[in-house]
Order: structure tokens, then sequence, then C-alpha cells
């Protein structure tokens, strides 16, 4: 490049401008392309047909063409339906009097009893079917507790910072330390507890070891979200701190909170069995797949099918919900969907 | 180099075309490409964002995303036509026969490895390392204009400025000799003094190696100045290519046209119109509207172990603004502009100083004025993809200030949002619209809707137009101007271009390191800049003396 420098003629201190561009060596040719071919458009048009998407909308459009959605889907419902209206799928009444009749103890299956009997002599299917209604129930309402709770408390950590975040992350940290089998055993051990078993115990134990984790992921999602122009600029709107966080800044935090939640319900499912199946969970007066699946226990080289059934029926809801979770996961957030 | 009769072009493109597949069915981003690069010439490929001009450089290296293709057409590399090579044939030629400078220093040197053994990586890859790979590493990085290189072959990315990152990166590019080199947007992420020193660097040594060079801009002053030849790109077609000044001087087609009339760095200063209408709204210049006296803005940097260090990002700043008039604050990253718009707009508390607006104290407001001022003093930010709620339709985004200060029902609300949105050239039609639907262009114009819902006196524009291509971000200054001439706004326009300033200031406050080092009218600054620094950062802005 051609070194010819200015000078300033105030401090003589060299002006770079004087950059001329450059003259290649070969001719070029000038080329226009003709104009009918590449017509001029207006600059940055507003695109004003097609409908409007929101993020949700846009998200629900692409939801509802996978196949891993819609199958989980339907198995949610399918299985909500059951816990709602038992009776509607078994013409047998596993609470009553006559359900459990001693003469068809570990009795293999016949017409009108497609699943056999356990060792009680009830009907597996039947027992099977009312014993959605409990495992469902922990499970929902854990996962609601949790994302109340956890979330509130992620949300005002991460949104605040200092030291209430300190002191509400150490929290979460120190029942994050505690593992939850253990930790419900113990808690369920507690008089209060011990002496009041019912579904309700179960999902507040559930509850107490759970809601760390979501703390931690909403408040991950807040501090990401605190920090976008947008909420400065409502701040500067005149919008208070407070109703900035509830307004921009949980709502824009949502989508990771709903798959977490997606697949905890899932998980709590599977908690609850396990408090179940180690005698500690729902008491053994209330039908549910980890009460059935713990008396089977000791009938398992007689009658494999009065473990198999209940088993099979958590497993499928507990993948639909995984499932779902995955699901609504890519939707949310394309940028982790898997090979595209 | 000798110079053949019949020169044989290095690169040659011969209509090509690339096609994305995507959900939505498959997306043209080139059709019709021709053009060619001889040996150790550099072609730079202009056009706006969208327009396939990094899509057909990325083809001719096999780098093309997944879902993209070459679905017709040529590319020959010396002959050799490459469109359909297979893997194996690119990742022969990648490194020693065409080198690559990405766009984006900061994302693309690996943080986990030391820049040396990214540099080393390179070589080996190419069997140029030699016995002492070390050494030749050294020199490879000394070769690029860094400085001391054994000890920065040592460092790890985080140690390097966004400048020294794109150096490395260019020593990475370069370092097998490449016959060609394609750098995608260079220097964009830097500052414009930075630009320069690093394409400078980059003339030298390509002119030494004997490179061709594929450069892709959206700066037309940049390619003008840089390239023996300039490429015009738009919506996926080449409309125009020549001799780089043939093309800036007597450009043929209205796209190219359009481009050069637009760009900032291209045009000239603010229209004499606007001054006669300054004079109308503020007889014999009248109290300013903000005045900030001796603005000072110390954070504690923490260091570990309760230790803290001051760092002072703002340092005796004095400026007023008249009512009215544009004043705009320039400076490079890190110079502290930003910091005096937080403090502006009180977001951000300052450590010393004062900032009176309309004769009151901003600072220790009680919440009651904060509110009150909030109304009259509005922002608007850089990041025209981040400012907008994405939750919020456009009528919310518009609506929210109304809401917030309790003005009007919901039928005047409405009214309102249309008339705000036909104010920034909006169909009406857009409220019912979500931002991810919008351009970057069109985002930043509903931000400017939302900053006037409350009819206030002063916006300030941080950054308000960077991110925005050259032709949109004419349209934005031109609203703005527009505006300012109807409702008498006062406008206080942070940028780190200085290009653009001169479209928008009636005054200029440069900045470096916190302090002001020079402040005056906007002719002032341009035509007898008194300080160095200024005089560096008008002549660093790219093909402003080719006109």
């Amino acid at each position: 490049m051609p070194e010819n420098q200015n000078f300033n003629p105030e401090d003589g201190l060299p002006i770079r401008n004087t950059r001329a561009g450059k003259v290649s060596k070969y001719k070029i040719e000038h080329y226009v392309a003709p104009l009918e071919e590449t017509p001029l458009q207006a600059v940055d048009s507003v695109k004003e047909t097609g409908k409007p998407l929101s993020m949700w909308a846009e998200a629900w459009r692409s939801l509802r063409k996978q196949p891993l959605f819609i199958i989980s889907t339907l198995l949610i419902i399918a299985v909500m339906v059951v816990a709602a209206f038992p009776q509607l799928f078994t013409s047998i009444d596993p609470t009553g009097n006559q359900a459990c009749l001693l003469e068809n103890s570990n009795e293999p299956a016949r017409q009108g009893h497609i699943m056999g009997f356990n060792l009680q002599g009830c009907d597996i299917y039947a027992r099977t079917i009312y014993g959605t209604r409990a495992s469902l129930l922990v499970g929902v309402f854990t996962t609601l507790i949790v994302v109340l709770l956890g979330g509130a408390i992620g949300a005002l950590a991460g949104y605040y910072g200092g030291w209430i975040d300190t002191i509400l992350a150490r929290l979460g940290d120190i029942f994050f330390a505690l593992p939850l089998i253990l930790g419900a055993i113990i808690v369920m051990q507690l008089p209060a507890f011990r002496e009041n078993r019912s579904v309700w115990t179960v999902i507040i134990t559930l509850a107490i070891f759970g809601w760390p984790q979501l703390a931690r992921i909403t408040r991950g999602a807040v501090i990401e979200a605190r920090n976008a122009d947008f909420v400065k600029a409502s701040r500067a709107l005149g919008l208070s701190k407070f109703s900035a966080l509830v307004k921009h800044v949980i709502p824009n935090s949502l989508a990771p909170i709903i798959v977490v939640a997606t697949v905890n319900l899932g998980v709590y499912i599977v908690a609850e069995a396990t408090l179940s199946f180690l005698g500690v969970g729902l008491p053994p007066d209330v039908m549910s797949w980890g009460n059935d699946i713990s008396s089977a226990r000791t009938q398992l080289r007689n009658n494999p099918t009065m473990l198999m059934w209940p088993a099979l029926f958590l497993s499928v809801t507990v993948l639909s919900f995984i499932m779902l979770g995955d699901a609504v996961r890519d939707a949310l957030d394309p940028k982790a969907r898997k090979g595209a | 180099m000798t110079q053949s009769a019949t020169p044989k072009p290095l690169l040659e493109v011969k209509d090509l075309a690339i096609t994305f597949s995507t959900p939505d069915g498959p997306v043209h981003a080139v059709r019709d490409a021709n053009f060619t690069v001889m040996p150790g010439e550099t072609v730079a490929i202009v056009g706006e964002s969208g327009s396939g001009k990094s899509t057909s450089a990325l083809a001719a290296i096999g780098l093309l995303a997944g879902n993209g293709k070459v679905s017709s057409g040529q590319i020959l590399f010396d002959g050799e036509d490459i469109a359909q090579a297979s893997e194996k044939r690119f990742v022969e030629l990648r490194g020693n026969h065409i080198g690559m400078v990405p766009q984006d220093p900061m994302s693309n040197l690996n943080p986990v490895w030391k820049i040396g053994f990214q540099v080393k990586e390179t070589l080996k890859a190419n069997g140029l390392a030699g016995d002492n790979p070390n050494k030749r590493v050294a020199q490879v990085l000394a070769d690029a204009g860094l400085p001391d290189p054994e000890t920065r072959a040592r460092q790890y990315p985080h140690e390097f400025s966004g400048g020294m990152r794109q150096r490395a990166l260019i020593a990475i590019g370069l370092a097998c000799r490449p016959r060609l080199l394609i750098a995608d947007e260079p220097t964009s992420a830097l500052d414009v003094t930075v630009q320069q020193q690093i394409l400078d660097h980059l003339d030298t040594m390509t002119s030494e190696l004997g490179t061709a060079v594929l450069l892709i801009t959206h700066d037309l002053g940049l390619a003008a100045e840089r390239a023996e030849k300039v490429v015009v790109m738009y919506k996926g077609r080449v409309v125009e290519y020549g001799p780089a000044l043939e093309i800036l001087r007597n450009p043929k087609h209205p796209y190219t046209q359009r481009l050069i009339n637009s760009a900032p760095s291209l045009s000239a200063q603010r229209g004499d119109k606007h001054e006669a209408i300054v004079d109308e709204v503020i007889p014999g210049k009248a109290e300013p509207l903000l005045k900030v006296s001796n603005l000072t803005k110390v954070f504690d940097i923490r260091k570990g172990f309760g230790k803290k260090e001051k760092f002072t990002a703002v340092d005796n700043v004095s400026f007023e603004i008249p009512k009215g008039t544009t004043t705009a604050v320039v400076g490079e990253s890190g110079s502290g502009k930003s910091t005096i718009a937080q403090m502006v707009l009180n977001l951000l508390d300052k450590t010393e100083g004062e900032i009176i607006f309309d004769g009151e104290q901003i600072g220790n407001l009680s919440e009651k004025h904060l509110f009150k001022y909030r109304r009259r003093v509005q922002p608007i930010f850089q990041d025209p993809y981040g400012s907008l709620d994405p939750m919020y339709s456009i009528f919310r985004t518009i609506e929210e200030p109304l809401r917030i200060h309790g003005i009007g029902n919901a039928a005047s609300r409405e009214k309102k949002v249309k008339e705000l949105l036909d104010q920034v050239s909006m169909p009406a039609s857009t409220m019912h619209r979500f931002p991810n639907e919008l351009s970057g262009g069109q985002r930043q114009r509903i931000a400017i809707a939302r900053a006037l819902a409350l009819q206030p006196e002063m916006i300030v524009c941080d950054e308000a137009v960077s991110a925005l291509d050259v032709l949109v971000q004419a349209q934005v200054l031109e609203l703005l101007d527009e505006l300012q001439r109807e409702m008498g706004l006062t406008y206080l326009f942070i940028t780190h271009d200085l290009a653009v300033v001169r479209q928008i200031a009636d005054n200029v406050c440069v900045m470096e390191h916190g302090k002001i080092v020079e402040q005056g009218t906007t002719d002032e600054i341009f035509d007898a800049p008194k300080s160095a620094y200024t005089r560096n950062l008008l002549a660093a802005i790219p093909g402003a003396s080719l006109i």
C-alpha cells in the first residue's frame, strides 16, 4: 500500500486518511445484473400476511407434529381418565366387601378377570386401575407444590441476588445434600407423619426434598432473564422492581421450569412407589401401584403377574411424562434439538 | 509473481445455486452467482445480512450448514470443480490451499486450549509443523503482529483482547500459507481503530505471501478500500461486480446506488435543513435540557478473598444538551459511554458529580419524582433482539408504559398504540404480532414507539442503530431525525461509530478511557479535530477518503 501520508499542520502528527484503494493489475469487467431479474424491493418491509404467532403458539405448532408428543399425550390423557373414572374401566370395585375372596387366592387369569388374582384373592386388574389415582395424585400435587415453592424461592434468589441469594441458595443446598429416599424415610417416621399417613404426607415429604432442584433451575433462568434489555427498558418505563420480576422475568423463565416439572412428575410417581414398597409411603389401605408392587414381592415366584401389571402401568405412565418433557424441551428450545 | 498473458483465475464461481432444506420447504439462499478471484487479488463480497454472501464463501471451503447444499453450478478452485467435492478432498484443501478467518473472535478460539496449541494443531494437520513446532508457532504469531509471541503462545484466549484474538485467528488462517484466504467479516466485532490496524496487517501479509483474499463484509466503504474487486449481492443474487473504485464512484445497479447513498461512512453530514429548525426551537440557545457536570463512576472490582480494586469507568465528565438537539457521545468499547447513559437513565447510581435535567437534580430523587422523571426520559437500547419481551405482543409492548402510568382507558390506549405505530411507519396490523416475527430494524422501530408512548422530552439511544444493516440503519436514523423535527425531542446518542454521528448529531463528545478528550459541534469535530485520538478515530472510518 502506498504510504503517502499527510501531516496535520498544527502539531505535525501524521494523518492516516490517504488509503487510496487498490487497483488490480488484471482487467476487471464491470457487470450489472439485469434489473428485471433482480428487482429492488422495499427496505425492511413488514410481513403482513400469515397469522401472528406468539412463542407459545409457535411451540405448539412444532409440538403437535411430533410423534413423541402425540404418543405421550395420548397415554397421559388415558392415565388421567383412568384415575378420574376407574369405574369406567372395570365393573369390579376392589374396595367393595365382595371384592376379594380368599378362595381366588393366586388364581390365574380367567374370563372377566384378565390379569388373575393376588394372594388375598383380589382382582389384579381392578386394583391396578383403581391404584392409578393415588399414584397420579402424588405426582401431580408434588409437582405443583415443588413448582410453586421452588419456583418462588429460586426466582427471589436469582432476581434479588446478594444476601437473599446466599441464604436461599445455601438452604437449598442443605436439602439437596440429603438423599431423597433416606430423607423421606426419616421424615415419614416422625410422629406427626407416622400417625397421619395418607396421600398428603407422602406429597409433603416428597415436596420437602424436591423443591431445591426446581429452585436451582428457576434461579438460573431468572438470572439470565433479569439482565435482558427488555427488563431494563421496563424499569426505565417506571415499572417497579418486583413488578418487572412478575411481568417480564418470570414469564421468560418458564420454559425450563415446565420441562423439568414434566419430567419430575414421573420421577415423583416412582419415588412414591419406592416409599410404598419400603413400607413408609402410602398407608396399606390406600390402593396404589407402589403398595401392590410391595405386596407382590413375597409372591414373586408363585405369581409373577401380580408384580408385572402394576409395574407395567407405573413404567408406561412415568415414561410418557418423561417423553412429554423431552418433546416440550425440543419445542421450547429449538437450539437443543438433536441433529437439526 | 509472474503475470501471464491470459491469467487463470484461482477461484471461479459459475452459476452457483445453494439451497437449504428447512421444515417449511427449500430456501434458495444463493442463485446464479458468478464471480472470479484472480491469484493474489482481494475480492470483497458486499451485501446485507441474508444476502447470501457468507453462504457463497462457505461453499468454497465446504463448510455449509448441514441442511445446505450446492444444488447447481460450479466452484472451480485452480481449475478443479469442488462444488460437490467429498469431505476428504475439502480436508486436504483446507489450511494449506484455502484458509479461513471467521467472524467472531470471541467464540472461534477454543477457551480450554492455549493459543500456541491451537496454532500448532493447524500446522500439524497440514504437515507443516517441522522439527521445532514451537518455534514455528512463535514465528506464525509474530507474523500476525502479536508482540512477544513465545509468551503469547502460552496464554489462553481469555487473556487476549478482541483484536489480539482476531490476530491469532489470522495467524491460524495464514499459518499454512494458503493461496486463498476467506475472511468472513473479520473485523466487524472490533473497534474502528483496531479494525484498521488488523486490516492493514492482513493487507501486508497477504501481499507478501501472494495470497488471494475473499473478503466478506457488509461495509461497502471498507470493501472499496481494501479490495481490487467488489461483488455486490442482494437477495441471493450477484447484482453487480467490477473494479472497487468504479463500483463506488459509478454504481450502476439501483441496489448498489442505494447502498452507497445509505452508507454512513460514505455520505455527507447532517442536512442544513435541520439546523434551521433547531434554531427555531431554541431562540438564542436557551437553558440546556440536560446538564452533566463532573460526573464520575467508580466500580469496585472483586479480586477474591475480599480484596477490591477501584475502576473508574467515567472520570469527571461534563457536558450539556440544549433542548431539541442531539448530542453524541462517541468512544471505543470500554470508554465509559454506556455507563453515562445508564446513569442519566437513573438505572445506575453515580459516584460523584451532578446530572441536572430541566433544572432538577437526578440521582437522589424520591420514588414519586423518579416515576415522573421516567416519563420524561426514555431509552432505546442496542440489541433489537433483547429489548422487546418475546412473550409480549407488539400491542402489549407499546401499551405497557401507558398502563404503568395509568394513562387513558382500554379504548384510548388502543388508539394511541395505533398512532404510535403509524409514527414509526409500521402498519397497524403489526400490533397483534410478536417480536420474533419482526426483523431487527422493525423491532428497533417498535422500541422507539414504546419510548415515545409517554411523550418524553429526551431519548437516550444507547448504540441504537449499531446492530442494524446499513439500509435499515439509515431508515431508523431518518425516523429519529423526523421525530425530532416534529416533536422537538432531545437525543443523547451513544455510539462507537463516528460515521453515524455525522448523520445525526449536532454536538459531539469524544471519550477515551472514561474521560472526554474533545467536545464541540459536529462540524468542528469532523473538520478540525483537535486531539490526536479524534483524528485517529476519524481516519479509521473505512472508505472515508475514497469519495
